[in-house]
């Protein structure tokens, strides 16, 4: 218990440790430490960063999807009203060929008519002379033969 | 034991509390009964002879302990730092640098001045002086019994734990004292840690006044600075002193009935073990930052 030089020897130990823990311990550690710290900061930064993109990239894919609908509205909109414009075109189309048609069968119908009418008339004007040739049984004079004839044609 | 010896409690008490001394005997001292011719290095074989060998004589088990605990720190210490990876630390690599970590906090806290020596002086004080407390939870008898037997001598003299040895705390402490003055001279001049010594507490605007203060302030402060190295050695051996004591007197009782107490006295002094460690290096910082404040 008595105070000999082991109080000394005690000292240059502890000095020894110290130089030695501050030499080669304590910076390798804190440098080691401090590098690991960083990295793990990095890596926090990053994943953060990641977790950023993907909301950015999600809230860009919903625009995305919204405009694209838009988009399919807009068109299917203008497809309708496309198809409609072209039921109403056809449907004038066939309208016009229909009158288109329809006049003309009406005219073709006049004609025919008017062509009947001529070959009745003819028909009628040469069965009044055969009539009428036969009625009189004899020559009548051609020329106011053909007078009557055509004064009844024209009434006809 | 020893055929011739009976052990008795005190003989085994004193046994117990006796180094293991390497010192240098006079010639004419009388030794076992025998004249020396001449002066001779050699243990002492009594406390007696202890004394006598004076102070260039070395406690060679406490010491010895002490480097060892040493070493061992630096070696598992250092191979932990070299080995840092910037990877998940693991197992012991782990405790380290949760160590380390602590330490550091604890002086980025209590000190605040720029030096590199604190931190590692810090991180060396709180880890040895754990370990050279924590011998003392190894049984009082192992160590001494395997050292005796080794050395086939029963009055070997054997103590494993060296904070129980004052001469271990006060070398811790007045290395600590030595930085004191070193930083106190080297921040503040030799006339400002002068005047810190002799112009507080008591001060005044009057010269003369003044100089009357100026022996009570430097009594105060003087004692204050005395006290710090003192305190800081003596709380340590203290502490480490009475617990080994009361495990001696435990180890005392019959066998089978000394875990009764053994055992709650040995999970007390973990806490001991620890808290007297960390105090240690608490105050080693505390002390190291008053020395560098420029102004009190």
């Amino acid at each position: 218990m008595n105070i000999n030089a082991t109080l000394i020897g005690q000292s240059i130990a502890f000095v020894m440790f110290i130089w030695f823990t501050m030499k080669f311990v304590w910076p390798l550690l804190l440098k080691g430490m401090e590098e690991r710290q960083a990295r793990i900061a990095d890596g926090l930064a990053a994943a953060e960063q990641g977790q950023k993109d993907f909301a950015d990239a999600q809230e860009k894919s919903v625009t995305e999807i919204n405009k694209g609908k838009e988009q399919a509205a807009t068109i299917i909109s203008q497809a309708q009203k496309r198809g409609d414009e072209i039921v109403e075109e056809a449907r004038e189309i066939a309208k016009k060929e229909g009158d288109r048609i329809k006049e003309s069968a009406l005219s073709e119908i006049e004609q025919e008519k008017e062509k009947t009418r001529q070959e009745l008339r003819n028909q009628v004007a040469a069965l009044a002379i055969t009539g009428a040739e036969q009625i009189l049984m004899r020559e009548v004079d051609q020329q106011a033969h053909d007078e009557v004839l055509a004064k009844i044609s024209k009434k006809l | 034991m020893a055929d011739e010896a009976v052990i008795t409690s005190k003989s085994y008490i004193t046994h117990h509390l006796q180094n293991l001394v390497y010192g240098k005997l006079p010639a004419g001292y009388e030794r076992d009964g025998q004249i020396l011719n001449e002066a001779t290095w050699t243990f002492a074989h009594s406390s007696k002879e202890a004394v006598d060998m004076g102070f260039w004589s070395l406690n060679v088990d406490t010491l010895g302990w002490a480097i060892f605990l040493g070493v061992v720190f630096s070696f598992f210490f250092y191979r932990v730092a070299k080995n840092v990876s910037e990877g998940a630390p693991s197992g012991f690599s782990n405790l380290v640098e949760m160590i380390v970590e602590f330490v550091d906090n604890s002086v980025k806290d209590i000190f605040h001045n720029e030096n590199k020596l604190i931190a590692p002086m810090a991180l060396t004080v709180f880890i040895w002086v754990f370990l050279m407390n924590t011998m003392d939870l190894v049984p009082v008898d192992w160590l001494p019994v395997l050292a005796q037997k080794l050395a086939g001598d029963p009055h070997f003299y054997f103590k494993v734990v060296p904070t129980t040895d004052p001469n271990i705390t006060f070398g811790l402490s007045l290395t600590v004292f030595a930085l004191i003055l070193y930083y106190s001279i080297k921040m503040k001049g030799v006339g400002g840690f002068l005047s810190e010594l002799t112009l507080h507490p008591f001060s005044s605007k009057n010269i003369v006044v003044q100089i009357l203060f100026i022996p009570a302030n430097f009594l105060l402060e003087f004692v204050g600075l005395i006290a710090k190295p003192v305190s800081l050695a003596l709380r340590l051996f203290g502490n480490l002193y009475a617990g080994e004591m009361i495990f001696i007197l435990i180890a005392l009782l019959p066998f089978w009935i000394q875990w009764t107490l053994h055992l709650p006295w040995a999970i007390f002094h973990i806490l001991i073990v620890l808290l007297q460690a960390f105090i240690f290096m608490i105050l080693v910082i505390v002390y190291m930052d008053m020395a560098h404040q420029k102004d009190h």
